[in-house]
């Protein structure tokens, strides 16, 4: 099974993408901030990380370019899921390696269309 | 409502657009009326199909039936068809003409999407197709509503995270207040025109690609001939129809026939296959 990493410090958005992400086949590990979620990338690499941008201890640029230093660190697809919707910030998360992009709030089929996007769906 | 204004909805419908109505459907009719009466200044739905009943007005029966025709539509939708066109159709056309356009038309675009993603198609592919090559895009759609939000080119945030890639977003949109811009140098690709596919197509024109996607099922059995005879008659004869990857082709008869291992696609000429 595929797996990816949900990475939110919201409880709540958490729980929401994990129903939507099984509903499509992954198995789901969880992480509240970008320190938290790169414990877990040492532990297990994941196939997808579905990424907040602000986030207490360590964002989610911050956690997309130090996960790019790890050995593996370049396999996981890693999707924003942020409120950040300028282009400057697309931009930037695209440059750091993003491969897809989205904007809250979502809804289950922007979550499908996006994994599809990066053909993990 | 009552099971008689229903079956009055579906058969106005059915004589201007062809366009099937369950009558059965009490909630849909009304959810999709709604609208329509407050727009028009009515207190309830009730009051609307009196006024129906009683000055069998052109404008009003023609928002009841845009209202009815109205489909979810997203960027790029179904994918497949989209890769086709930029990876076979759209290569195999432009090298035929010989520098003649190629016209591709979106019938029933509704508010566009279609239509703009075959743009951004184009202009990403311009620098790979033939020297010379010219594509022109036509839209239309029975609906004058949704003709204007296609044309304006603005999409909510839902609307643009449905199938676009972010950097298709990247490339061609920016953002404007809380909704999203499509660039004028795409927009500008495309001409539109108010077309009822089930009237008279003799002046449409003709068309080298026919994106006519999920149109036919909704059709009444008498309007579905109809529309592929205009259909054949708009398209050239080397040309390509695209139809909905569900759509059963029942009924094409001679005019078209499906292009094997290319689901959706549909070919005038059967003496003509896509190149590999």
């Amino acid at each position: 099974m595929k797996t990816c990493l949900v990475v939110d410090d919201s409880r709540v958005i958490r729980k929401v993408a994990r129903r939507i992400l099984e509903d499509i086949g992954f198995e789901i590990a969880e992480a509240s901030d970008g320190m938290e979620a790169l414990a877990w990338c040492r532990a297990a690499m994941p196939d997808a990380i579905l990424l907040d941008w602000n986030m207490p201890v360590m964002n989610g640029i911050e956690f997309l370019r130090h996960l790019r230093q790890e050995p593996g660190g370049d396999r996981p697809a890693v999707v924003f899921c942020t409120v950040e919707n300028d282009l400057d910030r697309i931009r930037e998360a695209l440059d750091a390696g993003a491969r897809e992009y989205i904007m809250k709030p979502f809804d289950g089929d922007i979550i499908a269309s996006k994994f599809a996007e990066v053909g993990l769906a | 409502m009552t099971s008689e204004d229903c079956e009055l909805i579906a058969q106005i419908c059915a004589q201007r657009a062809g366009l099937m109505v369950d009558p059965a459907k009490t909630y849909l009719i009304e959810s999709r009326l709604g609208p329509v009466a407050r727009r028009e200044g009515f207190g309830a739905i009730d009051d609307l199909i009196g006024a129906l009943k009683e000055r069998r007005e052109d404008r009003l029966a023609w928002g009841v039936v845009e209202a009815m025709a109205a489909a979810e539509t997203a960027f790029f939708r179904d994918r497949t068809p989209f890769d086709l066109f930029r990876a076979e159709v759209l290569p195999t056309l432009a090298r035929l003409r010989e520098g003649e356009p190629v016209r591709v038309w979106s019938a029933a675009c509704g508010s566009g999407q279609e239509v703009y993603s075959l743009a951004m198609i184009v202009e990403e592919e311009r620098g790979a197709l033939a020297p010379g090559a010219r594509v022109e895009l036509f839209a239309s759609d029975l609906s004058e509503r949704a003709l204007e939000k296609a044309q304006s080119g603005l999409y909510t945030q839902f609307e643009i995270q449905r199938g676009l890639p972010i950097r298709s977003l990247v490339r061609h949109f920016e953002k404007a207040d809380e909704m999203w811009a499509l660039a004028p140098r795409i927009r500008q690709m495309v001409r539109w025109r108010r077309i009822n596919l089930v009237s008279d197509l003799s002046a449409a024109g003709r068309f080298d690609v026919i994106f006519c996607r999920n149109v036919l099922g909704g059709l009444t059995p008498n309007a579905r001939p109809r529309l592929i005879e205009n259909l054949a008659r708009a398209i050239s004869p080397d040309g390509f129809l695209f139809l909905g990857l569900d759509e059963a082709p029942h009924g094409l008869g001679e005019a078209f026939q499906p292009v094997a291992g290319r689901a959706g696609l549909y070919a005038r000429n059967p003496a003509f296959s896509v190149a590999a």
